[in-house]
């Protein structure tokens, strides 16, 4: 057994009736980024949300910390933070509320990160702090589940096309973030089309793994 | 750690309450539904005490059933699209406590109110007096069942099309046995005015086994439509 702290071995996924990718594996160590390349319908979010647990694999076994990630489960997604297609923002919710309510939601005791007004300077959501986020823009809504990966102190962030509907200084932003998760020991999960350089940052090609052309 | 799961549970109440009073039409619509369909019976049967009253628990017992069920799709439906449902799925705590905490606050803001708005209906249905507190205490027994039962076929069907007349379909059938006491319940205490006391503790034994495995069932089914 290596001695990454996240480590994918065997796994296979099916969307329906059709294999999506077979025999894969993979391995993250603290302070690594990996980003997973592959054209559109290959399987790279039903890869991500094998990999947090969202949904289970046909084969294979996800480790943790060397423990199977099945054994664990509450204990694992306590150490994943997930940012996938879907926000997760309740449009009713003002900015302010919805990482306040996440923060008591989510956070083990001891393990909650930075304050909520902290969180929104950093994304640069201060002013919109009390708007209803159903007012606010595509991307700022993004941003907003981005702050998500601030408030919660969690070592593994799993991102599913962060970059989606960013301006260009907030894609310089969130590079910048990941950068200081993964330099104060995380770990990063992206899915992304988009070429950011950030050391320690390692490609993955998941077309190697599929055995059915589209 | 207990403190944490509390917390987190009493995070998720106060989040469905603040949601679901910002978007007060979704609470009304099921209380005008139950406030409506109890008035149409008066107008259909006729003003006639007798018949009236004898069919007054039943068709409230049916009409707040039925408010109930309509009320179903908004447990889980908004949660499940905009992505809210799937974080939960991530919580460090267990799932059927999320789910237990949202089914609280859903009853608080839907069979609550129902419960106590009924005495109300309870006179324009020519129902005697002594009966009312029954009445009362029947549904605040009984919607939480409704509410429990309900939560899993609520689950089940995210994302299916045509998932609200699909769990109603499937819920209904589920719902008979609460029916069946609630509103003999009321019946009881209407006519002779004894043996109410044993159906509501039945109620009550439903609406403790309902506590004990529908969060279970329904964070079960969460996951399974959420795969």
């Amino acid at each position: 057994m290596s001695g990454a702290l996240f480590t994918a071995h065997g796994l296979s996924c099916a969307r329906g009736d059709r294999t999506l990718f077979a025999g894969l594996s993979l391995e993250l160590d603290a302070g690594e980024v990996l980003q997973v390349r592959g054209p559109n319908g290959l399987g790279k979010t039903t890869l991500l949300r094998a990999l947090c647990g969202l949904s289970r694999p046909m084969r294979g076994e996800i480790r943790w910390r060397g423990e199977k990630v099945s054994d664990l489960a509450e204990d694992f997604t306590a150490e994943v933070a997930y940012v996938g297609h879907l926000n997760g923002i309740q449009g009713d919710l003002t900015a302010a509320e919805n990482l306040r309510l996440a923060r008591s939601i989510f956070a083990r005791r001891g393990h909650a990160g930075a304050g909520v007004d902290e969180a929104l300077d950093r994304v640069g959501l201060r002013a919109q702090r009390d708007r209803p986020s159903r007012h606010l823009s595509q991307g700022q809504k993004r941003r907003l589940a981005l702050a998500r990966l601030l408030i919660l102190r969690r070592p593994l962030w799993v991102l599913d096309e962060p970059f989606t509907g960013l301006d260009v200084a907030s894609v310089a932003n969130l590079s910048s973030l990941i950068g200081e998760h993964v330099a104060g020991g995380g770990l990063a999960l992206v899915v992304s089309h988009q070429a950011f350089d950030l050391p320690g940052i390692r490609g993955f090609e998941l077309a190697r793994y599929c055995r059915t052309r589209r | 750690m207990t403190g944490g799961v509390l917390g987190a549970m009493r995070a998720v109440f106060v989040r469905e309450l603040l949601v679901f009073w910002r978007r007060s039409t979704e609470v009304m619509t099921a209380l005008v539904f139950f406030l409506i369909v109890t008035t149409l019976f008066p107008l259909a049967i006729g003003p006639e005490r007798r018949e009236l009253m004898l069919v007054a628990p039943g068709v409230l017992w049916v009409a707040a059933l039925l408010a109930t069920t309509l009320s179903l799709n908004h447990l889980f439906a908004s949660d499940y699209q905009d992505g809210s449902l799937e974080q939960m799925l991530m919580s460090p705590y267990p799932l059927s406590a999320m789910v237990l905490a949202k089914i609280a606050a859903h009853w608080v803001l839907t069979g609550l109110p129902l419960a106590l708005l009924s005495p109300l209906l309870a006179v324009q249905m020519a129902l005697p007096t002594k009966a009312i507190g029954t009445l009362v205490g029947s549904l605040l027994l009984g919607t939480p069942t409704l509410t429990l039962i309900g939560a899993v076929p609520a689950a089940l069907t995210l994302g299916v099309r045509g998932g609200g007349v699909l769990v109603s379909l499937l819920v209904l059938p589920l719902y008979t046995p609460v029916l069946i006491f609630g509103a003999e319940a009321v019946a009881a205490s209407a006519g002779q005015g004894f043996a109410s006391v044993a159906h509501l503790s039945l109620l009550g034994a439903f609406l403790a086994l309902a506590l004990s495995f529908a969060p279970w069932a329904s964070s079960a089914a969460l996951r399974v439509s959420l795969d």
